[in-house]
């Protein structure tokens, strides 16, 4: 708390001594907004996405603030329990006095949260959780997503598999909703692409209780040409571990969802798998032709003293976000900001993203590249960013996923 | 063939952590009684020790000896905190103890955060070990062939120390009986302390030599500790080749599980675990429990009495300040409220059968979740009102628990609150797979109060008229006979039968009357929150449950409303802080040993030395 007040003062001196505008802005009654997050549950996960929100902060705060009015992000934990998350929203909104909600990574907590904010009308942006009913079977007019759902991720990787030769498929995948979302969408887009293509075995290990052994031999005797992978985390770090040792992966394509984040691939270094296709971050690699990433990776670096993760990035496009909301609802009033929420345009380092007004999700992209081993650490090679909006269904089939508003 | 053999050996390669960790949880409650819920924390410890060392010592020595060292260093630790933490409180009532390691797993959990960073450790490969060894055409890792080597060692030097030494010829006496040792001249405490540093280093070693096959995470913990207990209880609890046995057992037939039913992977050593128990109650190599301590440890529980006039003065006034809160709180004390109270009932519940029928329940939430679950899957599927819902979320518990209670009542004891956890993880995993019906891990959302009740004030109210309505009616069923009837099958089964009691009917009829109770709670969670998921159902629910009962006091009438009230209270509060865990587990600590009687036990101590309460006659 301590720190924050003293880097608010400095970003507050800072704007003074840059115009007087500024300073007038940061006399004002600052707008909250409140965020709620498994910061100790899933602590490698969350804290980077903290420093994410804390880095665009301050250059907003540093800059004038939002409506003439500093921002101000109050950080909560959660416990990663859904009804823990409820009673802290509660909190937040009516004696915290903040103006609206975002964070969660888990799933489920983010469905709780969409869930109390729907019947509260209260402002939900849904950062990090990844889950395709979010936006669609239990989505709402008051929840928006910014993060690249399960299925775009899913579908994207399915494009880059239907143009192998490869037909018979294994899929491994935790088993809890993330893990079957992803297997039944990668499934869908692929079989729609390739028809013909044959999934010979299905793996579900329990999540971060994988037995890696005794899947890597399940998923070998299946003998697929390709394989799906959706275990992260330390289920991946043992699973690539197994695999390796055992052969698994000679002479197989393996298609990683998140695999390529750096949360998960760093912790591999040298163990790192070697030509997966995989989503990610590979931040190592901007130079000036990527022009905003770039930048935002230095300012990250300059500021935190360490390297970003897919989370640093996520949250600082959550920072921005709201900001640009509040911007242009020009008022801190629930249903202003969630009508600006409609096609509202966010400027992020990635790009430009719009959050679609047929089902509140953002067309936020994502990096899918090939892994590879440098310097004794697991990098993407061959990148390219992917825009969200070329990977999502037809207007169609969105407005039939979703409940009627 | 080739597969049949490989698969084999991955499973006895699996075994020998689990066989390591579950043979130290099984010493140390074989001789001290405590059931170590913090001996997965030594196991994550062992991991992170491990890990550090061997980036230090190079080479294939340097390798080996640190998870020797490892598996020291943590016996260490354990000492320091079976001396700080556990010898304060072993002469308190059965069971208190797992509350005081509680609190060590959440201390052990910050410190581990602080020290070595909320990222995943991938461990270190055993050097010269990196590659495979083939059998019949199938590479099997060379490191699983070394622990297929290892295990049987550690066992056997186990077993040569408990059976061919004067130490285990102590620590086989003190399982039977501690007195009697102790009443030999035996220092039991050194004893102790001894076990439990084994136990630990145990633990550590098992997290250390796990390395190569997997890292350390800040989820081990609690990871290990289902297929822990599941591996001791199955073995038979003391049992060393029990615990072997049972470790082998689980680990190959999970990888034929992982092959050949991938989905099951969730539930099956639960199954077997109830299979297990429901042919041998005490385990596959375990003797029937012999009544290890003369009577209840500590002080004689006093009878119980209506409360006097000032007290149910002094309760009245409390329930006027808390019913008139909606007119001077604010909106998030009506809601926070509304939240401990749905709790304090859930917990009054288990501390009724805990209490007053003995039964040591390790998943009560199954009671609670399913309530709540039945409630939601009525709205969400039939549109029900949330008036007959409520009313069904009760029913519905109590069905359940009329055939929970009919299996598992058949054990007694750990064996009971080992069958009662893991009918909660099967009601746990039917919830997260079936997710057609139940929406698996996504829950059921949008269940929300009808509109007269929508409002948090009223809805307020309604949680307050059936809360304290249950609470008070807990209390009353406590002071029928029927209340009567479960004290004497509780403290001496053998006269109660005498006197023609049917104990296993009294304690059927409490156990299905205490899961009415968490399921109302649990129906009245469902429509404050809105929406349900499956860990409502885990066993960290029933553990939460279990430690506020305990913290308030379970020899005391009120000690599971006072200590649920107490609990959350402290924990919404502290949430609040960067470092919580540690702020709360020390709490816990703290709470424990200054009053191992509860908060409730130790008040109403403290009330009569201070001459506030009258000593009553017949305990003086």
């Amino acid at each position: 708390m301590n720190r924050n007040t003293f880097l608010k003062t400095l970003a507050g001196a800072a704007a003074l001594s840059m115009t007087g505008l500024a300073a007038l802005a940061q006399s004002g009654e600052p707008i909250k907004v409140g965020e709620i997050n498994h910061y100790k549950r899933m602590a490698a996960f969350a804290e980077p996405y903290k420093k994410g929100i804390e880095l665009r902060l301050e250059e907003i705060n540093a800059a004038g603030g939002v409506l003439d009015r500093p921002l101000e992000f109050v950080f909560r934990d959660d416990q990663g329990d859904p009804g823990e998350a409820i009673k802290i929203a509660e909190e937040l909104m009516t004696s915290e006095g903040t103006v609206m909600l975002t964070g969660t990574i888990l799933s489920n907590v983010g469905l709780a949260i969409s869930s109390v904010a729907a019947e509260k009308q209260w402002v939900y942006l849904a950062s990090e959780p990844l889950a395709d009913a979010l936006t669609w079977s239990q989505g709402n007019p008051w929840t928006f997503r910014l993060r690249t759902s399960t299925y775009m991720q899913a579908a994207m990787l399915a494009e880059q598999a239907a143009k192998t030769d490869a037909m018979k498929y294994a899929t491994i995948a935790p088993n809890y909703a993330y893990g079957k979302d992803a297997v039944a969408a990668f499934k869908e887009v692929l079989t729609k692409l390739k028809p013909g293509v044959e999934f010979v075995g299905e793996q579900w290990p329990a999540l971060f209780k994988i037995d890696a052994g005794a899947e890597v031999q399940a998923l070998e005797r299946s003998k697929p040409d390709a394989i799906y992978n959706v275990t992260f985390g330390p289920d991946l770090a043992k699973f690539v571990r197994e695999g390796t040792t055992r052969g698994l992966f000679d002479g197989r394509t393996v298609y990683g969802l998140l695999s390529g984040e750096p949360e998960y691939l760093e912790p591999l270094a040298d163990e790192a798998p070697e030509g997966w296709v995989v989503t990610g971050y590979p931040w190592y690699d901007f130079t000036e032709e990527d022009g905003a990433n770039k930048v935002f990776v230095d300012a990250y670096q300059a500021r935190f003293n360490e390297t970003p993760k897919l989370g640093s990035l996520v949250g600082y496009m959550t920072a921005a976000t709201v900001a640009a909301a509040i911007q242009k609802a020009g008022s801190t009033e629930g249903e202003a900001i969630r009508q600006a929420f409609e096609g509202l345009g966010v400027a992020t380092p990635v790009g430009d993203i719009t959050f679609r007004e047929i089902d509140n999700q953002a067309t936020m992209g994502a990096f899918i590249g090939t892994t590879a081993l440098k310097d004794g650490a697991g990098v993407m090679t061959n990148w390219t960013y992917l825009d969200g909006a070329d990977y999502l269904p037809s207007d169609e089939e969105v407005a039939k996923l979703r409940p009627a508003e | 063939m080739g597969l049949f053999i490989a698969q084999i050996l991955t499973g006895l390669a699996n075994a020998g952590a689990l066989f390591m960790v579950a043979s130290g949880l099984s010493l140390i409650f074989g001789v001290t009684r405590v059931v170590n819920f913090a001996h997965g924390s030594f196991y994550m410890l062992g991991a992170y020790v491990g890990y550090s060392l061997m980036q230090v010592l190079p080479g294939m020595v340097g390798f080996w000896v640190a998870i020797l060292l490892a598996g020291i260093i943590v016996g260490l630790i354990g000492v320091i905190v079976e001396f700080c933490v556990l010898r304060p409180v072993y002469s308190a009532p059965e069971l208190f103890q797992l509350v005081a390691t509680f609190g060590v797993i959440l201390v052990i959990q910050d410190l581990a955060l602080m020290i070595w960073g909320p990222q995943d450790l991938l461990g270190p490969r055993a050097p010269g070990l990196k590659g495979v060894i083939r059998i019949m055409g199938e590479p099997v890792p060379q490191y699983d062939i070394a622990l297929i080597v290892i295990t049987p060692f550690v066992a056997f030097g186990l077993w040569y120390l408990i059976t061919r030494t004067r130490v285990g010829t102590l620590v086989r006496a003190a399982t039977q009986d501690r007195e009697m040792v102790s009443a030999l001249g035996v220092n039991q405490a050194w004893l102790f302390t001894g076990v439990f540093f084994l136990g630990c280093a145990l633990a550590g070693l098992g997290g250390a030599l796990q390395l190569p096959k997997g890292g350390a995470d800040l989820l081990m913990d609690f990871n290990i500790l289902g297929p822990v207990f599941v591996v001791v209880v199955i073995g038979g609890m003391g049992s060393l080749p029990g615990a072997y046995l049972a470790a082998v057992i689980i680990s190959v037939l999970n990888v034929f599980g992982v092959t050949y039913a991938p989905q099951s992977t969730l539930v099956l050593m639960f199954v077997v675990m109830v299979i297990v128990l429901m042919f041998r109650p005490f385990g596959l190599l375990g003797k029937e429990e012999v009544a290890g301590e003369h009577g209840q440890v500590g002080e004689p529980e006093r009878p119980i009495k209506p409360a006097g006039r000032n007290m149910r003065l002094l309760v009245a006034a409390g329930l006027l300040i808390l019913g008139l809160l909606p007119f001077y709180g604010s909106n998030f004390a009506v809601v926070l409220v509304t939240d401990i109270m749905i709790f304090a009932l859930f917990a009054a519940s288990l501390h009724f059968m805990l209490g007053q029928g003995g039964l040591v329940s390790f998943g009560h939430a199954a009671f609670f979740g399913g309530g709540a679950y039945a409630a939601a899957l009525f709205v969400t599927h039939a549109n029900t009102p949330m008036e007959l819902a409520l009313v069904l979320a009760p029913v519905c518990a109590g069905l359940a628990a009329i055939v929970i209670g009919w299996v598992c009542l058949r054990s007694t004891g750990v064996y009971f609150a080992m069958l009662t956890l893991a009918f909660g993880q099967l009601l746990w995993s039917l919830a997260f797979q079936w997710s057609e019906v139940t929406g698996g891990d996504d829950g059921l959302v949008n269940i929300w109060p009808s509109d007269w009740a929508s409002d948090n004030s009223v809805y307020y109210y309604l949680a307050f008229v059936l809360c304290v309505g249950g609470i008070l009616l807990l209390r009353q069923a406590a002071h029928a006979p029927f209340g009567y009837a479960m004290r004497a099958a509780r403290d001496s089964a053998r006269q109660a039968e005498a006197m023609g009691i049917n104990t296993k009917r009294i304690q059927w009829v409490a156990f299905t009357f205490a899961g009415v109770m968490a399921g109302l709670a649990g129906g009245l969670f469902v429509f404050s929150k809105g929406s349900i998921f499956p860990n409502e159902l885990e066993t960290a629910r029933s553990f939460d449950a279990l430690i506020v009962v305990f913290l308030g006091g379970v020899k005391t009438l009120s000690g599971g409303w006072v200590g649920a009230a107490f609990f959350e209270g402290i924990k919404d509060y502290l949430t609040r802080f960067e470092y919580w865990r540690l702020a709360l587990g020390l709490s816990i600590i703290v709470i424990v040993i200054l009053g191992p009687e509860g908060i409730v036990g130790s008040l109403r101590k403290a009330g009569e030395r201070l001459g506030i309460l009258k000593v009553p006659e017949d305990a003086k």
